[in-house]
């Protein structure tokens, strides 16, 4: 294993930053900027892929670029395989999601398309800082940086709602990270001298402590951004966000950076030694299966989609942070893969909402009756991704629930098994009605038109735009499912 | 000394200005433009003369450089004793830098009276380089006191309406303090001579003194409340939120970026050095205070409806930061307490400009009376908010530096007061962007809103250069903090052996300094156990 200095990650965050005024300078030919966007996605992507040859041999890169910001910390980019896991997700994510946006804002005819595409391209930058991270500081700056660039993003649309959701995302989030997280940081600073990530962890070689058991919460909480609850709240009020931002923000982007920088605190800084040894290990777990349990029943009472899509992702992101927690080998690469996975179908599901609410105005569940006929694509790409959420192989889903599941095994832990197997019936519980009111329930309205003479319905029409990038999002989940070796090697290379 | 120029440099720093002075009172008080520009241009070349100091400042001695030392009024042993330290060194800078800018914003503000005006703001600069640079006690005192009477004309004539008040107040409660300071100057000069035999006003000669407790408590705390007062702390900051509201832009700018920064400047080259002991003792009230003042200040920030009265009592937070970090007593604390100063100095600085921007154009500063100015004045907009989050310690930006090493100072000695001290940084977000969101975003409900101009020229050029420091130091802080290290262990290692004496007297004092610091780790390593 060797170190490679090289310029890359550096590049890769660049290449969506150098997009911004690009995209301001254009924002009067559409075409024009929506180019830019796509052009800078297909760059970061290749970037990224191009670092992957090293990382799966078992190198990492490196790339300081701010050398003693302080003493014992730099602002210093790493790479390794679990950064470019979340990576290669994103950066992939971003382009069809850029594709999306283009369909969903045209149609939708959105004011300052300008400002949401070049936030969008901050957001990915500072996204791709995450990923790239060396340490904890470096880590925190572009943790901050991403919270204030999709402040925009959420409230979008203006109306005193989507200020007040927009309110409570910044606050939550810069709250928790200015007090928690900055504690914890700073905790570790204090007992390590520096915050510099480490393989097996900076800390396991410390002694157990209170303090350091405390400053796992710390991180646990202060990370606000993985939803962990009770300070979940921000995700279902930023919905009110248009649906591409829901998609790739509250799917991908920002709530993985949550759960990617604590399970970055579990193994490159407390490392799984000391998590056993102070028994962090289960009382995180304990902490993360009340919120897979109570997000899913919550889920089961909302009507609204995107309100539903939430509190699901509320669930599934406590996952990746359950597998972690369980310090066993199928068990952590149970959650690492499940960033990978969730991603694709949770954006698909995500898509498919945007899709129901551009085509055809409908935001509830209950007005879903029979729109499986008229919007088949999309109906059917929203079964094959809740198949997903659910755990039923072949979808992606299913490899996550097999690690899982084996992971909780291998911990002897019958409580946490229990735990997986409720949630996945409550999972299965609040998505299969949807498909089935769309494909097999009669639209009563529709029919009460039909009755009364008049042309059968408004006309609904998927938007293509919209529908190609979400069927590409499915079809990917079921490859993962099916072809899971890129992501299970990067996720076994990770936890060597 | 090392690297002391054969030129008397820093006295030439300090009465540039009053070059300045001598030229603007030739001119007829009816050319304003004249006044203005020479103001200006008196100014900048004392920020270029002040420059070379950054350049030749060697960073590996804590000693005093370019000193300038003369016998002054010999029968009482005073000297004209002038030098810096990494303490000083970027405070004078600061100082050079702020007033530069702060007469470029006041072209348009004051238009009466200029000569005067700027005639004050001169004579002010003298009084704070002076402060910075004095090494003898009754130098430093008379610099001190020159300073207070340029400041209370700038806030009494060309201030707000309820300007005489705001100015008396500030007059009698910095007064009060500075009469405390001085019978505690001349009580440590009869106890040197007690001591020692010799009498000195030289502040460097009272370093080593090993004063006897219970006279350093007493001591120590006639200086407490008079940099308390400066600081402001809690709660001796009344004076402030009515100083800054009435006093013109250039005023608030100068009071804010300057003024306060003598109290903790005070702290540093007095109190901690002087007082080893005393220091020591009181670390868990000046702790509390300082809390107290983060927490209470930043509370009553976001209950005010007065952009300016917002401001100033920010200051009360921000200036709670960096006691904290001080009475840390660790090198991370004072190093963030420091590189805060000249943080805070620059933020709210720019915050006051903006203010003064807005007030221009508006006259008024009840954020009810904004709302939508985003929409008619997008690139002000962009810099306000930048400097709102430099102002709240986002990463990345100034603010975030200071407030990093202030924690880890503060969670290093106390865990208790660190992770209060953090709620205050939430509030402080709070305030700000609550703040920012009533003025600039929404819709424009106010007709006078609509036909706003967006920054000048002239808006530009005094504040650009804030911001490009602002992401100088928040991107790469490591410049400015090298020129403290030598400075900053040399204080604590002052600070520190007295404790260990005080609980080991057997020691001999080398061995003393070798366990202070290990001391020091092992507190840090012990917090960790």
């Amino acid at each position: 294993m060797e170190t490679i200095l090289s310029i890359k990650p550096l590049l890769a965050v660049l290449a969506s930053l150098l997009a911004v005024p690009l995209i301001l300078g254009t924002g009067n030919r559409p075409n024009v900027r929506e180019f830019w966007s796509i052009l800078a996605g297909v760059l970061k992507f290749s970037i990224v892929m191009s670092m992957a040859p090293a990382i799966l041999s078992g190198h990492t890169i490196e790339y300081t670029l701010v050398s003693g910001f302080y003493q014992g910390i730099d602002i210093k980019f790493r790479v390794d395989a679990f950064g470019l896991l979340f990576a290669t997700v994103s950066s992939f994510l971003w382009i069809v999601t850029t594709c999306y946006s283009i369909g969903y804002m045209r149609a939708g005819k959105e004011h300052a398309q300008t400002r949401y595409y070049s936030c969008f391209a901050v957001s990915l930058s500072a996204t791709m800082g995450v990923a790239f991270s060396a340490n904890l500081v470096t880590l925190f700056v572009f943790y901050e940086i991403l919270s204030l660039a999709t402040v925009p993003l959420v409230g979008h649309k203006e109306t005193p709602e989507a200020i007040e959701g927009a309110k409570k995302y910044f606050l939550y989030l810069l709250g928790m990270s200015k007090t928690f997280l900055l504690s914890g940081i700073i905790i570790v600073y204090m007992v390590a001298g520096t915050t510099d990530f480490q393989r097996h962890g900076l800390l396991s070689n410390q002694p157990g402590s209170w303090l350091l058991f405390v400053g796992f919460f710390l991180f646990l909480f202060g990370f606000a951004k993985g939803a962990v609850m009770p300070f979940h709240n921000w995700l279902p009020s930023a919905m009110v966000a248009p649906t591409p931002v829901s998609a790739l923000l509250h799917a991908v982007a920002v709530v993985k950076v949550g759960v990617f920088s604590i399970l970055r605190v579990v193994f490159n800084v407390y490392g799984i030694d000391l998590m056993s040894r102070i028994n962090l290990g289960f009382a995180a777990a304990y902490v993360v299966s009340f919120t897979i349990i109570t997000a899913s029943i919550i889920a089961l009472t909302k009507d609204n989609l995107k309100a539903r899509l939430a509190y699901s992702t509320v669930s599934q992101l406590s996952y990746v942070i359950l597998g972690a927690v369980l310090l066993t080998p199928s068990g952590m690469v149970g959650g690492i893969i499940h960033i990978a996975n969730h991603a694709f179908s949770k954006i698909t599901l995500f898509f498919c909402a945007g899709s129901l609410y551009c085509s055809a105005h409908k935001t509830e569940i209950s007005q879903l009756s029979g729109i499986g006929k008229r919007m088949p694509w999309t109906m059917a790409a929203f079964f094959i991704a809740s198949l997903s959420m659910i755990g039923v192989p072949p979808a992606a889903g299913f490899t996550t629930k097999w690690f899982l599941a084996l992971g909780s095994i291998e911990a002897h832990s019958v409580p946490i098994l229990m735990v997986l197997l409720v949630s996945t019936v409550l999972n299965a519980a609040y998505f299969l009605p949807i498909t089935y009111k769309a494909f097999f329930e009669k639209d009563k309205d529709a029919a009460a038109v039909a009755h009364a003479g008049d042309e059968p319905h408004e006309d609904i029409r998927e938007i293509k735009m919209v529908v190609v990038p979400l069927v590409l999002t499915a079809t990917i989940s079921l490859l993962i499912g099916i072809f899971p070796d890129y992501f299970l090697s990067l996720a076994k290379e990770v936890i060597r | 000394m090392m690297n002391s120029l054969n030129f008397p440099i820093l006295s030439m720093i300090t009465y540039l200005p009053l070059a300045g002075i001598l030229v603007i009172c030739m001119i007829d008080s009816k050319r304003l433009q004249l006044i203005r520009w020479v103001a200006f241009g008196t100014a900048v070349v004392t920020f270029l003369v002040s420059l070379p100091l950054y350049f030749m400042f060697d960073n590996g001695t804590w000693e005093m450089q370019f000193v300038e030392d003369v016998p002054w009024v010999s029968q009482f042993a005073i000297h004209y004793h002038m030098g810096i330290d990494g303490i000083s060194l970027l405070l004078v800078l600061l100082t050079t830098f702020l007033t530069a800018l702060a007469i470029l914003s006041t072209w348009t503000a004051v238009t009466e009276r200029v000569k005067g005006y700027m005639v004050s703001l001169l004579f002010l600069e003298t009084g704070m380089i002076g402060v910075f640079c004095a090494l003898d006690f009754v130098l430093f005192y008379v610099f001190w006191e020159v300073m207070l009477i340029p400041m209370y004309f700038i806030i009494g004539i060309w201030g707000g309406p309820r300007r005489i008040y705001a100015a008396v107040k500030f007059f009698i409660y910095t007064m009060s303090g500075s009469v405390l300071m001085l019978v505690a100057i001349l009580v440590l000069y009869f106890m040197h001579f007690k001591a020692t035999g010799t009498y000195t006003f030289d502040i460097l000669d009272y370093y080593n003194l090993g004063l006897p407790g219970n006279i350093q408590m007493w001591l120590f705390l006639a200086f407490f409340v008079a940099f308390a007062i400066k600081v402001p702390m809690f709660p001796f900051h009344t004076w402030l939120p009515d100083a800054h509201v009435e006093a013109p832009t250039a005023g608030s700018v100068i009071l804010a970026g300057v003024l306060l920064k003598m109290g903790i400047y005070g702290f540093l080259r007095f109190c901690l050095p002087i007082f080893p002991q005393a220091t020591i003792n009181f670390v868990p009230i000046v702790l509390a205070l300082s809390v107290v003042g983060i927490i209470y200040g930043a509370m009553v920030s976001i209950a005010q409806d007065d952009i300016k009265k917002l401001v100033a009592y920010s200051s009360v937070s921000h200036l709670g930061y960096c006691m904290l970090g001080m009475f840390a007593l660790n090198t991370d604390g004072l190093k963030g307490s420091m590189i805060q100063m000249i943080n805070h100095g620059l933020s709210t600085g720019a915050l006051f400009l903006i203010v003064g921007m807005l007030y221009e154009r508006r006259h008024t500063r009840l954020i009810s009376e904004y709302g939508g100015i985003m929409k008619v004045m997008p690139a002000f907009a962009a810099l306000f908010l930048l400097v709102a989050l430099s102002s709240m310690g986002v990463p990345g930006l100034n603010g975030f530096v200071g407030e990093l090493l202030i924690l880890i100072g503060a969670f290093k000695s106390s865990l208790g007061y660190g992770l209060v001290a953090t709620i205050g940084l939430i509030l402080g977000a709070v305030y700000l962007l609550w703040m920012y969101k009533r003025v600039m975003y929404g819709q424009i409900t106010k007709a006078e809103n609509q036909g706003l101009k967006d920054m000048t020229g002239r808006e530009y050029a005094y504040l650009l250069p804030i911001v490009l420091f602002i992401v100088w130091i928040g991107v790469y802080p490591k410049p400015f903090l090298k020129t403290m290290d030598a400075s900053v262990d040399h204080l604590l290692e002052m600070v520190n052996p007295q404790t260990t004496a005080h609980l080991d007297g057997a020691k001999p004092s080398w061995l003393n300094n070798v366990f202070a610091r290990v001391d020091l780790q092992q507190v840090a390593k012990g917090q960790g156990r």
